[in-house]
């Protein structure tokens, strides 16, 4: 498969009152067509600005991309003016935010809001676009598609609402799809049945996607690969069975660990992380993790470390993986 | 039951919407006739999705809300009947933890003020000293450091402000504490803090948790039992393992293949119950059992008559005409 989306060393920044906010350091990554990549974390971690990034939708000021690269279908995204980008969003590249009341517009009907893509990306004409747009809400799983048009977004439920944004997202066929928290806001069942559409859509249209979230269950059941953020650092990246079934960084271990699962035991504890998550502010010569880090060696306070790679395509930004350090194992987890 | 803490008989909590001067108001049914019981320190948890009366049931039991209809005793007592020095004894022994750790804690006021002025209401010290005692030894108790007295709740961070939520309900030695969706504003690894220390201060003040949440692995995680609700109605109790391993209602069976689990191989071979469309209207409930609607057992009878809890042992108690 060819890769679609190269990510290299990007750095992201926004001036603050306190200081600079170093959101997102150094982050490299590749994505091949057709593949969904999870990027999990906890909030402030990077994870939408990065994803914010490669759409060019960093508000700026106060933010600011300040190196690195990020080459879509070879393309320099990070070269392109202001009026070449506006020719990709949402039409090679689309994005589904996470809150769909205030993502829609409240005043245009679903129609407009579908067919106005399609007016303004591709040449059709009005009667196509409506055509496409029935298609593709019977695509995300709208009932009645036809009367559904009309509506206006107040009277669809939270649910449909995201999948007419899904809708929306899919009308001129992106080779990308940047799926922010698309599910945080919705209940369980709901979110099943939105997990189960981008299932769906994957197959069908073998849209690359990139699912930011923070529930790595969501991860569990629709991602190919898993990158791991922690404070604007990419702490680990692999497969999702890498990452989620045999982990090598001690976040990750301690994030799997402070969840509960179902299938625990009723004599199983949780095992929080100890301490809070940093301060963005800090600088960069350190690993972000050292503070909270059972594992923590002098070299840890001393310099940033590298990506170290495991099998295949694992790759683990932790000092532990280093030849020298002592050979650490993976805690007992829980469950 | 002797070790009946909290008994709640057929409540019901209806909100009139909308109206004007010449219609008579619709009404949501955000409760509809529940029951259940409570054991001294142990924690019921209540799961459902949004829009299901889980909290409407939280404040009206702690007595936040009028309810409708139905009786709520507190160790024997009810609530809303009681005289008024019997009502505020009762009252002090019921507090909540709530939801948003920005909103719920006055910005202007401090850490120790907060938790202070409960402990000022009921009169719980004597003099300066004794006070300021309390709210450091309240402040520790949750794990926060009893020298940030002086602090004001900006300067703390989400999991520390819902700590501050925590030491503030138990300043008044509450035995009953409503813990609404206490860590779904906080972030994940934060999240097993808190849970870690309620389950801590459960075992050392022995108090009793009505745990609301919609997480459902949460929930099972510190419930001792777990009570589903959907559209205002309880439609299955049972206790907490048993519940997740065995679920009989058809709603609880889709809610729970519907969480998603952080084991890749477990989460492909999962078959997953799919609800078809969303929650009715609390408005206008479907007549009959409120899941028919979307309910893969349902069977004529569902669309005419409300099902009965029926109790099928060990405290499993369940409204379905046709469970499995």
């Amino acid at each position: 498969m060819n890769t679609l989306l190269q990510v290299r060393d990007l750095e992201v920044e926004f001036r603050t009152y306190a200081g600079i906010v170093r959101a997102v350091r150094k982050v490299s990554f590749d994505l091949k067509a057709g593949e969904v990549l999870a990027i999990v974390g906890e909030s402030g971690c990077g994870k939408s600005v990065t994803a914010q990034s490669i759409m060019r939708l960093i508000p700026t000021p106060p933010g600011r991309i300040t190196g690195g690269s990020i080459l879509f279908d070879n393309e320099e995204i990070l070269a392109k003016t202001e009026s070449q980008m506006q020719k990709i969003r949402g039409n090679a590249i689309s994005v589904i935010f996470q809150d769909s009341m205030t993502s829609l517009n409240p005043v245009l009907n679903v129609r407009t809001q579908i067919t106005e893509i399609l007016r303004l990306h591709k040449n059709v004409s009005q009667p196509q676009a409506n055509a496409r747009a029935i298609e593709l809400l019977s695509l995300v799983g709208i009932p009645e598609p036809k009367t559904r048009m009309k509506a206006y977004p107040h009277e669809l439920s939270g649910g449909m609402r995201q999948r007419v944004m899904i809708a929306m997202a899919l009308a001129c066929d992106p080779q990308l799809l940047i799926a922010d928290e698309p599910t945080t806001a919705l209940d369980v069942t709901i979110q099943a049945q939105i997990i189960e559409v981008l299932k769906n859509i994957r197959q069908e249209l073998n849209t690359a996607i990139i699912l930011i979230t923070h529930d790595l269950g969501v991860v569990a059941g629709l991602a190919d690969r898993v990158m791991v953020m922690y404070a604007g650092n990419l702490v680990e990246q692999g497969t999702v069975d890498e990452v989620l079934c045999e982990p090598l960084h001690p976040y990750t271990w301690g994030l799997l660990r402070s969840l509960p699962r179902l299938n625990m035991g009723p004599e199983d504890k949780l095992k929080p992380i100890w301490g809070q998550p940093p301060d963005l502010l800090l600088p960069l010569d350190r690993c972000p993790f050292l503070p909270r880090c059972e594992h923590a060696m002098g070299i840890c306070a001393q310099d940033r470390p590298p990506a170290f790679n495991g099998q295949d395509s694992h790759s683990v930004n932790c000092w532990l993986q280093h030849p020298l350090a002592p050979r650490t194992r993976r805690p007992q987890e829980v469950g | 039951m002797n070790n009946t803490i909290v008994e709640v008989t057929n409540l019901k909590k209806f909100f009139p919407l909308g109206g004007g001067l010449f219609k008579t108001p619709e009404l949501v049914r955000a409760v509809d006739d529940i029951s259940f019981t409570m054991e001294a320190g142990k924690t019921l948890g209540l799961v459902g999705e949004s829009g299901c009366g889980k909290t409407t049931v939280g404040r009206t039991v702690i007595g936040l809300y009028k309810p409708t209809a139905g009786k709520i005793l507190f160790e024997g007592t009810d609530v809303f009947t009681a005289g008024k020095a019997k009502k505020t004894q009762t009252r002090r022994q019921m507090q909540m933890i709530f939801q948003d750790p920005y909103a719920s804690l006055n910005p202007r006021m401090t850490v120790g003020d907060i938790v202070g002025e409960p402990i000022d209401i009921h009169h719980l010290a004597k003099g300066k000293k004794e006070h300021q005692e309390r709210v450091q030894y309240l402040l520790n108790l949750v794990g926060l450091n009893p020298d940030h007295i002086n602090r004001y709740p900006h300067e703390f961070s989400g999991g520390q402000r819902q700590r501050v939520g925590i030491a503030r309900a138990l300043a008044v030695e509450p035995k009953f504490i409503v813990c609404d969706e206490p860590i779904s504003a906080v972030d994940v690894s934060i999240q097993a803090q808190i849970v870690n220390t309620l389950e801590q201060l459960q075992e050392d003040l022995h108090l009793t948790f009505l745990f609301i949440a919609h997480d459902l692995s949460m929930v099972k995680y510190i419930s001792h039992r777990v009570a589903v609700m959907y559209l205002g109605k309880i439609v299955e109790i049972n206790l907490s393992a048993e519940l997740y391993a065995h679920p009989v209602h058809p709603y609880t069976k889709a809610l729970l293949s519907a969480v998603p689990i952080a084991d890749p191989p477990l989460e492909r071979k999962r078959k997953r119950i799919l609800l078809e469309g969303d929650v009715p209207s609390p408005i206008n409930p479907p007549p009959g059992c409120c899941f028919h609607t979307r309910c893969n057992r349902a069977i004529p009878i569902c669309k005419e008559e409300i099902p009965e809890m029926q109790d099928l042992g060990n405290g499993h108690l369940v409204a379905c005409h046709n469970y499995q």
